[in-house]
């Protein structure tokens, strides 16, 4: 009995470590994540979205590109079917990120449904352990301070926005890439993961002008299949 | 946008409920369940292909066309500076300054 809660105090230690591990990675990408919900508060704004319906989009939301592609057919004058395929289309690569993780994750299925929830593009990627399994409690705590500064960023925003001006000449759309670099370097600094991370990327590029947005980044989730065929990747 | 507020609601909502379809479909249809050795060979390299993918998308794409311009070189430049291990906070407002710069020329 002893050896037994003594056990689970051991792994519960484990979980709280991996947790603020997590929150202390997260940190930095939740200071840019600020910016980019800032953004994209403003634009949805400037599209004629109301200062509530901004905040609410982030809020429940929570996905930057899916936001993004959607508020960019809006603004186009596009219908809301057609809004909802370019978040979906956007969103589409949580389809291969979910089946990534869901070894790892416990528990029922709609209790692993919920779990999925709290994964990001930085908390996923953030999360591999590099064997193929994810560290969900370091998942959680990277995407925690996130998810409050893209709230929070939301509503400065939309309450404040007006007063930022023209934001194509403040430079934003810089953000997003930088973001996504910053993953991608990681990963980079194995020699082995270059070749998949140039197929990927090329395939993607090719992939832009006879595909809508989204589409060309799922299709390079299609790369790592070589992975089947190869021993030591 | 053509829109109407409640329609905007409507929109709202419904973006909200297909992205946490979509999260929730992996593991939905794939946990609890063991899964062949290949699986964790394909997980590792499904990072650095989908981030590359990210990467050049939000670099090079507008919608369906490729389009390069002043955030082209804000990107390449916080690009090395990430390599040669600078905060993530420095580079975006790095990246962020030389394009907003080069708007303003």
């Amino acid at each position: 009995m002893t050896t037994r809660s003594r056990g689970e105090e051991g792994l519960a230690d484990d979980h709280w470590t991996s947790f603020r591990r997590g929150l202390r990675l997260g940190v930095p990408f939740g200071m840019v994540g600020f910016l980019l919900s800032l953004s994209f508060s403003v634009l949805a704004k400037q599209a004629g979205f109301s200062t509530a319906q901004a905040i609410v989009t982030a809020a429940i939301m929570f996905a930057g590109s899916a936001q993004f592609a959607m508020l960019s057919v809006v603004s186009a004058g596009g219908g809301i079917p057609a809004a909802l395929i370019a978040a979906g289309l956007m969103h589409s690569r949580f389809l291969a990120m979910g089946v990534a993780l869901a070894p790892s994750l416990p528990g029922g299925a709609l209790k692993r449904a919920a779990q999925a929830q709290a994964s990001v593009d930085t908390s996923w990627a953030l999360a591999s352990r590099g064997d193929g399994t994810f560290d969900r409690w370091l998942m959680y705590g990277t995407t925690l301070p996130q998810y409050v500064t893209w709230t929070t960023g939301a509503v400065a925003g939309a309450v404040f926005g007006d007063a930022l001006g023209d934001t194509h000449g403040l430079g934003l759309d810089a953000i997003y890439p930088v973001f996504f670099l910053s993953l991608l370097i990681a990963e980079l600094r194995d020699p082995a993961l270059r070749p998949v991370a140039a197929a990927g990327g090329l395939l993607a590029l090719a992939l832009v002008p006879i595909t809508p947005p989204g589409v060309p980044i799922l299709a390079a989730s299609a790369v790592a299949l070589v992975g089947l065929v190869r021993r030591n990747p | 946008m053509t829109l109407s507020y409640a329609e905007v609601w409507l929109l709202i909502g419904g973006a909200a409920v297909v992205t946490v379809l979509i999260k929730a479909c992996g593991p939905v249809l794939v946990g609890g369940r063991v899964l062949p050795p290949w699986f964790d060979r394909v997980v590792l390299l499904l990072a650095p292909s989908l981030l590359c993918a990210l990467v050049v998308t939000s670099t090079f794409a507008g919608g369906r066309s490729l389009s390069v311009g002043a955030h082209t070189v804000g990107v390449a430049v916080a690009a090395v500076l990430l390599w040669r291990r600078h905060s993530l906070v420095l580079c975006v407002a790095v990246a962020v300054a030389i394009t907003a710069g080069l708007r303003a020329l």
